[in-house]
């Protein structure tokens, strides 16, 4: 029984780190045309991965539908983007990545979390 | 990177009547180049344009069809937020206070032994009555960790959600598990933790709830700026005086502003003068004076006359708009410091979940029994005690208060980064030139040769300047003005660089320039060589006149020191920084304003393109250097140094170069920036070592790190209000902020 419970343990360790670090396949996307939509709510973006090409001109429409602060701004610290996200209105971010690259994007205490993927 | 934020606009058509209107308007704009679609809203008679156009040339292109059209300003927006907020703050609070209740009530029937024991049948239905009213909080106050938990989990993806909608789900499974099934669980661990679970969940929400109206004070500073806009401005039509929300006004309207009122939008004086008030934008606490032809900013206050101005910037043009939203990209930007903390919080919760497991496993296999109440009080304290909010929020929530509070004092800064940077400078160099000093030269002194006279020598010379672009020269010509002189034609003229002028006054033929001018025409000084030496080491400039080969006399140009230059510079020496003047100057005007204003060093005669180079140089030094300057002439230095300061821009904030923008022409405000980025440093740094000390202490408590020595656990309920209070600390700390004086 103690050996048992000790293996559920060590089964839910390695759980814990392959389903929320080695696991890669998230929500993913590619923006097909020039524009995309990213639902805000409950803790995540969705798709909460994006490809996009580089030099081309993005518009990345947020719907947000949590009321909590945490998910009114999104930041995308390395690239130098940010937007205040209204309550139930759809908010288009427009612009252009120049670089290759992924950029994490995340609300302002980075507990929603997703990925620009430039190509 | 090209950021747009206008891909949708909104006007208002104010004269839209019929469904043709809207027709008409629809066609205008759609052939338009760039206009995506378009969707007139005949009920409020607004017109949304998606795609990537002016908004002048929309306003033009409705204008031909014979419709006035203007901004239609989203004020409704912030209000609305408002109103968003404070029904999600209410909501918070009733979800608290439903679930305290309840949580009393199912302390009180537990302390006073009302419910029978489990082993009875009607203990286990009274304990299942209290299952469902414990699930009904979990449901109805904590349902958003749960569907969060569930999100995110699929996402594969763990936040707060994750770790709340764990850790009260585990006592209440279990609790229910020793409902129904009693008899196996062994009766020295046959709790129930129903309480622990609601009152958690009650804590919780309080928290939020404390922690967002905590947060609105954070965007304070934002609120006020918004505030400054009127809503109504008096416009002149048809020679009517007519009040008209401030969203309808048009370019070049002719806009009446009465003492003690608020200027609607950005304009030109054309009639009338005043003082007025710009305090609140740039920080320039003198009323500024105003005549036909000066410059007016929106959100400023009229002190004294009523006029006339013609409105020259509108709706998201003016200078208070740019401001609004350029302290609004800096306040989401975070500085480096942040970086570890971000780093720290992309791991926490699966980290504090296996801290959790592990936890399990200690108390399984050493604890004492019995064994699964140990596991059960310890795990949920674990899982409940962690909080990586106030790790996410250490850094982001002091950025916002400081880059606000920077913003009231006429600094602007444009990143979190500069904020950090600022904070950490060793030297800071001072341009001389419109830094310094005024940047605006005057004739203080005219010293004619003995065959001349003032007036001769001033006439002459400001005949020939008149022609000439160069500040020195804009002196000269001010100063006949003053004493009324008349000025003559003059036959040629010729710029000879970096020395002078040569003209033909007369068909004689002038000079006009430095000394080396007057020595590479063989012009003998006499006397005035002497007397310019001596004017020199005073900090004058000194220009040379010779009239066919005879000096004709000199004059003496100086820019006058700003009043307050000494005082910054000796706020800036307090702090520890180290002060350089940089200047084009000869050495022996430099040495002058150098010592006048009590400079550390200063570097002379320095070619505006080697200005960055200075700089390279100190930085080479480990020096951590800010460079001052108009963000103009010396773009390439302020965009080497650490920190690029632009000074004395009045209200022009679109200047790419700097890091830092003042809006007030004094010194004193690179100081104020420097002493607010340093408390805001500190404050980043409180906040963060209070996050990463509260978490890295209190995970072991939790655990039972002392259990072994004192035979003490840490309740979970405890633990669900200080998790609850340690993000409520980290943003009431940032808040302070707000009381902070440079």
């Amino acid at each position: 029984m103690g050996i048992l419970i000790n293996l559920i343990g060590v089964f839910l360790i390695v759980f814990i780190i392959w389903w929320f670090w080695l696991y890669k396949k998230q929500s993913e996307a590619t923006i097909e045309g020039s524009s995309i939509d990213i639902i805000v709510d409950s803790g995540v973006y969705e798709p909460s991965v994006i490809h996009a090409k580089a030099g081309e001109e993005i518009t990345l429409r947020f719907i947000r539908k949590d009321s909590s602060p945490c998910s009114e701004k999104v930041l995308f610290g390395d690239l130098d983007v940010s937007a205040d996200l209204p309550l139930g209105t759809p908010y288009d971010l427009t612009f252009t990545p120049e670089k290759k690259g992924e950029f994490e994007f995340t609300c302002q205490m980075a507990m929603y979390r997703g990925k620009l993927i430039v190509e | 990177m090209n950021t747009k934020s206008e891909t949708y606009q909104r006007l208002y058509v104010s004269d839209i009547s019929c469904a043709s209107c809207v027709n008409t308007i629809e066609t205008a704009l759609k052939s338009l180049p760039g206009v995506e679609d378009v969707e007139v809203n005949f009920a409020d008679r607004t017109v949304n344009v998606s795609g990537d156009v002016a908004q002048d040339v929309l306003i033009k292109a409705i204008a031909e069809s014979g419709y006035t059209a203007c901004l239609a300003q989203d004020n409704a927006k912030d209000a609305d937020k408002e109103n968003q907020e404070l029904a999600h703050y209410k909501e918070l609070f009733k979800k608290t206070i439903v679930a305290g209740v309840i949580s009393l009530i199912i302390v009180a029937v537990t302390m006073l032994d009302l419910i029978p024991d489990l082993t009875t049948f009607t203990g286990q239905v009274s304990w299942g009555i209290i299952s469902l009213l414990s699930l009904f909080v979990l449901v109805y106050a904590g349902g958003r960790f749960f569907t969060g938990a569930l999100k995110s989990f699929k996402n594969h993806n763990a936040n707060m959600d994750t770790l709340v909608a764990l850790g009260t789900g585990v006592a209440w499974l279990y609790s229910t598990f020793v409902v129904i099934y009693p008899g196996s669980v062994a009766e020295i661990a046959r709790h129930v933790y129903f309480d622990t679970a609601t009152l958690i969940i009650a804590f919780i929400n309080l928290g939020s709830a404390l922690e967002m109206r905590a947060r609105g004070k954070t965007s304070e500073a934002i609120k006020r700026l918004i505030g400054l806009q009127p809503k109504t401005a008096r416009i002149l039509r048809e020679g009517n005086e007519i009040d008209i929300p401030i969203e309808q006004v048009l370019l070049d309207d002719v806009i009446r502003v009465r003492p003690g009122e608020k200027i609607p939008v950005d304009g030109e004086l054309t009639e009338g003068t005043s003082h007025v008030d710009e305090s609140m934008l740039t920080g320039e606490p003198i009323p500024v004076s105003k005549k036909v032809g000066d410059q007016v900013v929106g959100g400023s206050v009229n002190k004294s006359g009523s006029f006339l101005f013609k409105a020259t910037h509108i709706g998201k043009d003016t200078a208070l708009s740019q401001i609004i939203d350029m302290v609004r990209k800096a306040q989401n930007t975070k500085p480096e410091i942040g970086r570890l903390a971000d780093k720290v919080s992309s791991i926490f919760v699966p980290t504090v979940m296996i801290i959790a497991v592990l936890t399990m496993h200690i108390w399984f296999n050493f604890g004492p029994t019995p064994k699964l109440t140990y596991i059960l009080v310890t795990t949920v304290a674990v899982l409940i005690i962690a909080c990586p909010c106030a790790l996410g929020l250490a850094t982001p929530i002091s950025v916002m208060v400081g880059v606000g509070k920077a913003a009231e004092y006429g600094v602007l800064i444009r990143k979190g980064d500069a904020l950090q940077k600022a904070g950490q400078l060793t030297t800071v160099v001072l341009d001389k030139t419109g830094t310094i000093t005024e940047g605006k030269p005057v004739v203080t002194a005219l010293e004619p040769s003995e065959s001349s006279s003032e007036e001769e020598l001033l006439k002459i010379a400001s005949s020939v300047e008149i022609n000439s672009e160069h500040p020195l020269a804009e002196a000269v010509v001010e100063a006949s003005k003053e004493r009324n002189i008349e000025l003559s034609s003059i036959e040629s003229f010729e710029a000879i660089s970096g020395h002078g002028v040569k003209a033909l006054y007369q068909q004689k033929t002038v000079l006009l320039g430095n000394r080396k001018l007057m020595d590479d025409n063989g012009i003998n000084l006499g006397k005035l060589s002497q007397r310019s030496d001596d004017l020199s080491k005073l900090g004058q400039t000194v220009i040379f006149v010779s009239l066919d080969a005879q000096p004709l006399g000199l004059i003496c140009i100086s820019d006058p020191i700003k009043t307050d230059s000494k005082d910054a510079i000796e706020r800036l020496q307090e702090k520890g920084i180290k002060v350089v003047m940089l200047t084009g100057d000869n050495r022996a005007t430099a040495e002058t304003v150098a010592s006048l204003v009590g400079v550390d060093d200063f570097i002379a005669e320095v070619l505006p393109q080697d200005k960055a180079n200075q700089i390279t140089k100190l930085q080479e030094q480990d020096e951590k250097v800010a460079m001052v300057g108009d963000g103009i002439n010396d773009a390439p230095a302020l965009a080497g140094a650490d920190v690029g300061f632009a000074i004395g821009t009045g209200t022009d904030v679109a200047i790419e170069s700097a890091d830092i923008t003042l809006m007030r022409g004094s010194l004193h405000g690179v100081a104020d920036a420097v002493s607010i980025s340093k408390a805001t440093l500190r404050n980043i740094k409180e906040n963060l070592i209070g996050a990463f000390g509260y978490n890295t202490l209190a995970i072991p408590i939790a655990a039972g790190i002392l259990y072994p020595f004192t035979g003490l656990l840490l309740s979970p309920i405890i633990a669900g209000a200080a998790m609850a209070l340690s993000s409520v600390t980290v943003v009431t700390n940032a808040n302070r902020l707000r009381w902070f004086k440079p």
